[in-house]
């Protein structure tokens, strides 16, 4: 499956449409359950993005803190993820699996170590939110080794050389962040701005396949239709979070909202 | 073993991507906090150089901060320990009453310089919170700060100072509700508002430039202390320098003038709180708060809680630059439980004038076990980093009783 993630996103296109993409967290809010939630969601999905819960998350927002805060609370450990990503590609194999989290839980575990069970385990492509350029480009090369893709990111506040230089060492994806926040505040910016942005990477490597991420929901998911991708991830997690104050079941409620993001982007 | 170069300050001893020692330190942060700090970054080497600028901070140390802190020797303790010659270098007696008021007084003049106009900043014992409010109130700044909901209620009486200078205080409540997620939560606060607002970290922590910012506004210290060790003694004589470790904020200042001498000449210890003791307990190196350091964590690299009756203290990590200092031996490192601290607070008090903290208090207790061993000539150093009137209630609970 050495290019699914490329797969992924011309299929979208053949479908005039942007590649959704899902954040949820890994063991949020148990092990089996997150597997469930991701199960359940994956027919309308086109890539999974899968957080690894990290006890200080300095980029995230209350929604991820919470999920990340359940899937800690539960025990998950890195080598119950690899064995759950495993279990996903088992039954969805040609479905990308792109694991995201904070540099200190790799390199606490070892970055060689790290990225050969990824492999193992049918992991797609990695996001590190806090190991940026030029700081990853050994991790990078370390990931494109294992035919893993290294998803760069890029902020409203990057400069164009910086960004020029960013989409030169990238893989097949690229991670813009909206605006100006941690992960799941509402949107600051105007769609046309987000939009702006994003053209300005566009421009500068038409091929290099640009998702939208950060405070994207169900409300503003349709007037970004015209990107690469979109990833939304602190909706979804705030969604678990009401399903089990409510003593609902998050599959059932997870499942509805990830239709109605696809419905909205068709 | 790190070696440490000579004649060039500690803070400037990093790489181009901020190691120390091919190890500490870097910039592990998200893509958005880049461009920002690289700005701070040029605007801080540039203001360093810039005599107008250091004229502004010296004038705001001598006038503002009101000048040199005192130095003199413990008479009464020298003779009941019997060994050392024991020095105060009480930086408690500043206008802001610890260390941070140098560390706050330069985060607003940058800030002030910088354009922006809110300044935001963590704080666990309160006297980085305090100091920064009364910087920005000076200064015509807005002021965050971040604090954990268990230091708001137990370093009340700084808190009271914070929202009197008209700052606000945001409490934490996430995690252990202490200085690691107070932290956490600035950074985030700076993420998400890093277009207008100054981030001004509390300690020696976090990206290269924050920790910088920090070891060399605090270096006033041993500026200081340089002058009045050849005044009083002629020379430099033969010293040991005790100083409390939670961030290291104020060692690296007590410290800096004195890196490049021999360490049998001027040795440097630091004191660790025992259950918040990164530095003299082995851990191993992690990423927290942007840097790698020396950090307490759990086998799976969860950052490890702490516990120390000291908000300043109770910290999982420690700055980079001492992860660099042990490594490379110039600085050896020590830790003082909560029970030791509070005997020497007690036996200092009863023998002295001066009114340590909880945080120096650990400092006072290594001094106290080290003293009696050493001889007459030999002299020790400790810097009285911070005033007691904020534990005021938990040496009263603790120890039945506060001092005059």
């Amino acid at each position: 499956m050495k290019n699914s993630i490329n797969n992924a996103f011309r299929v979208a296109k053949k479908e005039n449409r942007p590649a959704l993409i899902s954040y949820t967290v890994c063991g949020d809010n148990t092990k089996d359950k997150s597997l469930q939630i991701l199960n359940s969601i994956s027919g309308d999905l086109d890539i999974a993005e899968w957080g690894i819960p990290h006890n200080c998350p300095t980029a995230d927002g209350k929604d991820i803190q919470n999920s990340s805060y359940r899937a800690l609370q539960n025990g998950i450990r890195l080598n119950d993820i690899f064995k759950l990503v495993k279990r996903f590609k088992k039954t969805k194999p040609s479905k990308p699996m792109i694991l995201m989290g904070y540099y200190q839980m790799i390199f606490n575990y070892g970055d060689k170590k790290f990225i050969r069970k990824c492999k193992e385990a049918g992991v797609d492509g990695l996001i590190v939110v806090d190991l940026s350029f030029p700081d990853n480009k050994n991790f990078a090369k370390l990931c494109k080794k294992n035919s893993i893709c290294f998803v760069q990111l890029i902020a409203p506040t990057t400069t164009v050389k910086r960004m020029k230089e960013i989409i030169k060492s990238s893989h097949e994806m690229i991670y813009m962040i909206s605006s100006i926040s941690t992960t799941g505040s509402a949107l600051k910016y105007s769609i046309k701005r987000i939009i702006k942005n994003y053209n300005v990477i566009k421009k500068i490597k038409p091929s290099k396949n640009v998702v939208i991420g950060f405070g994207i929901t169900e409300k503003t998911i349709s007037d970004l239709r015209s990107a690469d991708g979109l990833v939304v991830g602190s909706a979804i997690c705030r969604e678990i979070t009401r399903s089990l104050k409510d003593r609902q079941n998050p599959v059932t409620n997870v499942s509805k909202l990830v239709r109605k993001l696809k419905n909205n982007i068709i | 073993m790190i070696k440490l170069k000579k004649k060039i300050p500690l803070i400037d001893q990093h790489d181009k991507f901020g190691f120390y020692g091919d190890k500490f330190g870097g910039n592990y942060c998200a893509e958005t906090m880049r461009k920002p700090i690289e700005d701070l970054s040029k605007l801080f080497e540039k203001l360093r150089k810039d005599r107008k600028f250091l004229k502004k901070r010296d004038h705001y140390f001598k006038h503002y901060l009101g000048g040199e802190t005192p130095f003199f020797k413990l008479e009464n303790l020298t003779r009941h320990l019997g060994g050392a010659q024991i020095w105060c270098k009480d930086v408690s007696a500043i206008n802001g009453d610890a260390h941070k008021a140098y560390h706050a007084t330069v985060n607003a003049l940058i800030c002030k310089e910088s354009g922006k106009r809110y300044i935001a900043g963590d704080t666990g014992a309160g006297m980085f919170g305090k100091n920064l409010a009364m910087a920005a109130k000076k200064m015509n700044l807005k002021c965050k700060i971040f604090m954990g909901t268990k230091d708001i209620s137990r370093q009340a009486p700084n808190v009271k100072f914070m929202r009197d200078a008209g700052a606000e205080v945001v409490p934490v409540d996430s995690g252990s509700k202490t200085l690691v997620d107070a932290v956490s939560e600035c950074m985030r606060h700076y993420v998400s508002n890093c277009d207008n607002t100054h981030l001004a970290v509390g300690s020696a922590i976090g990206c290269n430039i924050f920790l910088k910012i920090c070891a060399w506004s605090t270096s006033q210290i041993s500026r200081e202390l340089k002058k009045q060790l050849i005044k009083e003694f002629g020379e430099i004589p033969k010293l040991k320098l005790i100083n409390v470790i939670g961030g290291g904020s104020s060692a690296l200042g007590f410290w800096n003038e004195f890196i490049d001498h021999d360490k049998k000449h001027v040795e440097l210890i630091g004191v660790e709180a025992k259950y918040a003791a990164p530095l003299s307990t082995n851990a191993k190196v992690a990423i927290l708060h942007g840097a790698a350091q020396y950090c307490l964590t759990d086998k799976e690299g969860q950052i490890a809680e702490t516990h120390s009756l000291s908000a300043g203290l109770d910290y999982p990590g420690s700055s980079p630059l001492h992860g660099l200092l042990k490594d490379s031996g110039r600085a050896r490192y020590t830790n003082a439980s909560d029970k030791e601290a509070l005997a020497a607070f007690k036996l200092i008090t009863k023998l002295e004038d001066i009114r340590p903290s909880l945080e120096p208090a650990h400092a006072w207790s290594e001094c106290i076990r080290l003293a009696p061993k050493l001889k007459k000539s030999d002299v020790i150093v400790v810097n009285n980093c911070g005033k007691g009137y904020k534990d005021k209630k938990i040496y009263i609970e603790q120890l039945g009783y506060y001092p005059k």
